[in-house]
């Protein structure tokens, strides 16, 4: 905790350019925050807007007359391209990749996690940083052959398709998270346990996991956003029927038949966000650790 | 025999993934580098060709506006998202109590999906709705807000939306660097009568050096794989003026067929990541060594 204010020294004025200080510095946060809320508020209001008024009205006013028509349409009747079943089918899609690919790859991160702070054998630490280096590809180089490999595999754009890319692509990071909450954790206590004639399994089970709480959470949110969010592998391995909620909004909003609907273009983008939104204002300590975590190791 | 077992358990649970990430990361590398270096069109050819894909690629005027965007971007997108995000952190940092709320409002854009965050902005800036039609309004009738259909302007406005995303993410890596810093020494600065500025520049932001590196590696990895965002703010438009190297790839791969394309554009890209990561990954893995 830096122990510092942008206080002036001189007592005589001190009080005065204090207040001042004071006022500019939140005036400023003030004006920070409306910027950052501005892009919130003109989609949630226009959501609710009839696409009358917002023709006639202005970006920022609130909604005369609130109707949730726009919400209604963007649900279950928008059209993404031939489809016009609106977002729902789709946003299940999302849910159904994003499940098993987080459970699987958190799993998986667990016990690379594991092995690799804990049972060091030689080659580990290249093999760690091997992993490692495979969160930091830009995926247009994986794109072609994974389409071939998805292709070979017979899960060219299916869901259990994207499922398996995720959870590749995932372990990576996964791994990161686990490996280096497991170092903090003494080696002394592996020593003590084998000792006491426990195996690999049983000390991961008994001693590791009951400890590993906080950094599943992490690893569960961080995990869930980016599969969430993804969209540059759910627009490559998908098909019709198969497509994430990422990409459904975006066809959704670039379809270009019949009049633009404004209204029901923003409702669909709230909807499609709801999950990690809910996520962050649920679980926010734990998204930024996430975020910090994947960025700056150790 | 158990003991055998008992001593590769550990190999045998990390080899999977291992083995996983060898074909699917380094493997596929292999595979895309070798394709860049053939005619391949529709489907994949195997005969290796030589660099004509790449001379192709270098002589692409499409290429090059992507490049010229991807620099333009990146440049912008980076240092204006260090400023504000170094800013907001000084400033949340002079104990604030409404601290928790402002930081929560700062950050949420990052929980969003570029989707998402593409199709407000698109919104935002619509001119014939968006801002410009809102300062008009006032009576401002000649106010043009126009980036996002201008093909001269459309890539800063991908900035634009590109910074509200990311800038709250560097406040918190860089308040997180603030708290960090010893507070002894700022005792003894304030009590030797060093006015705050000072303090801040001459000691608390240098010894933030490791975190600048760690947010402009963060920042400069979201730009080089910008796609969605521009996606679904201008789809790469109008033209192909706000093309990055991302939608050119998929344009390559996917709607054009010409896969001997993408796999250059994809190489060059990866090259470009690489020339950032891999001196900063060596270094970090070094340091935990010592």
């Amino acid at each position: 905790m830096t122990d510092l204010t942008l206080d002036p020294a001189r007592p005589a004025t001190r009080n005065w350019s204090r207040i001042g200080l004071r006022w500019l510095l939140f005036s400023l946060l003030g004006l920070f925050a409306l910027f950052y809320l501005m892009p919130l508020f003109v989609m949630i209001t226009t959501s609710l807007k009839s696409l009358e008024e917002i023709r006639t009205g202005s970006l920022i006013a609130f909604p005369r007359e609130v109707t949730f028509d726009a919400w209604r349409t963007a649900w279950s009747e928008a059209c993404t391209g031939i489809q016009c079943e609106g977002l729902r089918p789709f946003f299940w899609n999302s849910v159904v990749i994003a499940v098993p690919a987080v459970a699987i790859s958190t799993m998986l991160g667990a016990a690379n996690g594991y092995v690799i702070a804990q049972w060091r054998f030689r080659g580990a630490n290249l093999i760690f940083s091997l992993m490692l280096f495979g969160c930091f590809i830009p995926f247009q180089v994986v794109l072609l052959p994974m389409a071939r490999m998805l292709g070979l595999m017979g899960l060219a754009g299916s869901i259990p398709g994207l499922i398996f890319v995720h959870v590749i692509y995932g372990i990576g990071f996964t791994t990161l998270f686990f490996r280096n909450f497991y170092v903090t954790i003494p080696q002394d206590l592996v020593k003590a346990a084998k000792v006491d004639g426990a195996g690999f399994f049983r000390i991961f089970w008994s001693i590791f996991l009951p400890l590993s709480l906080p950094i599943i959470v992490v690893t569960v949110i961080w995990q869930f956003t980016q599969i969430w969010n993804d969209f540059l592998f759910g627009v490559s391995f998908s098909q019709a029927g198969t497509q994430p909620v990422t990409v459904a909004l975006n066809n959704i909003v670039n379809s270009t038949t019949g009049v633009k609907e404004y209204n029901v273009d923003m409702a669909a983008a709230i909807i499609a966000a709801l999950p990690t939104l809910l996520v962050y204002a649920v679980a926010g300590k734990y998204f930024i650790r996430g975020l910090t975590a994947g960025s700056v190791k150790g | 025999m158990t003991g055998w077992l008992e001593r590769h358990i550990p190999k045998m649970v990390l080899a999977p993934s291992f083995a996983a990430v060898l074909v699917f990361v380094y493997g596929f590398i292999i595979w895309t580098a070798w394709v860049s270096l053939t005619r391949s069109r529709l489907l994949p050819k195997y005969e290796i060709e030589g660099f004509i894909q790449y001379e192709r690629l270098f002589n692409a005027p499409r290429w090059d506006t992507a490049m010229s965007n991807l620099f333009v971007f990146g440049t912008l997108f980076i240092v204006i998202s260090m400023v504000l995000g170094l800013m907001l952190a000084i400033l949340l940092d002079q104990k604030i109590r409404t601290e928790g709320v402002l930081r929560t409002i700062y950050l949420y854009p990052m929980a969003l999906s570029l989707i998402v965050t593409g199709t407000a902005w698109k919104w935002i800036m619509n001119p014939g709705l968006g801002i410009e039609a809102m300062v008009r309004g006032w009576g401002f009738e000649s106010f043009t807000f126009d980036w996002v259909i201008n093909p001269d302007k459309a890539i800063y406005a991908v900035v634009i939306a590109g910074v509200w995303q990311a800038s709250g993410f560097v406040m918190a890596l860089f308040l997180a660097g603030l708290r960090g810093v010893d507070g002894e020494i700022i005792k003894a600065a304030q009590v030797d009568g060093i006015p705050a500025w000072r303090i801040y520049t001459a000691i608390i932001i240098p010894s933030m050096a490791p975190i600048f590196l760690s947010a402009f590696i963060v920042l400069a990895h979201l730009a080089i794989k910008s796609f969605d965002l521009v996606i679904a703010l201008t789809g790469g438009g109008p033209g192909y003026a706000t093309d990055l190297p991302a939608t050119y790839m998929y344009t390559m791969a996917f709607s054009r067929g010409d896969i001997g394309q993408a796999a250059s554009s994809a190489m060059v890209m990866m090259g470009v990541v690489f020339a950032i990561i891999v001196p900063y990954l060596y270094s970090e893995l070094r340091a935990k060594h010592d």
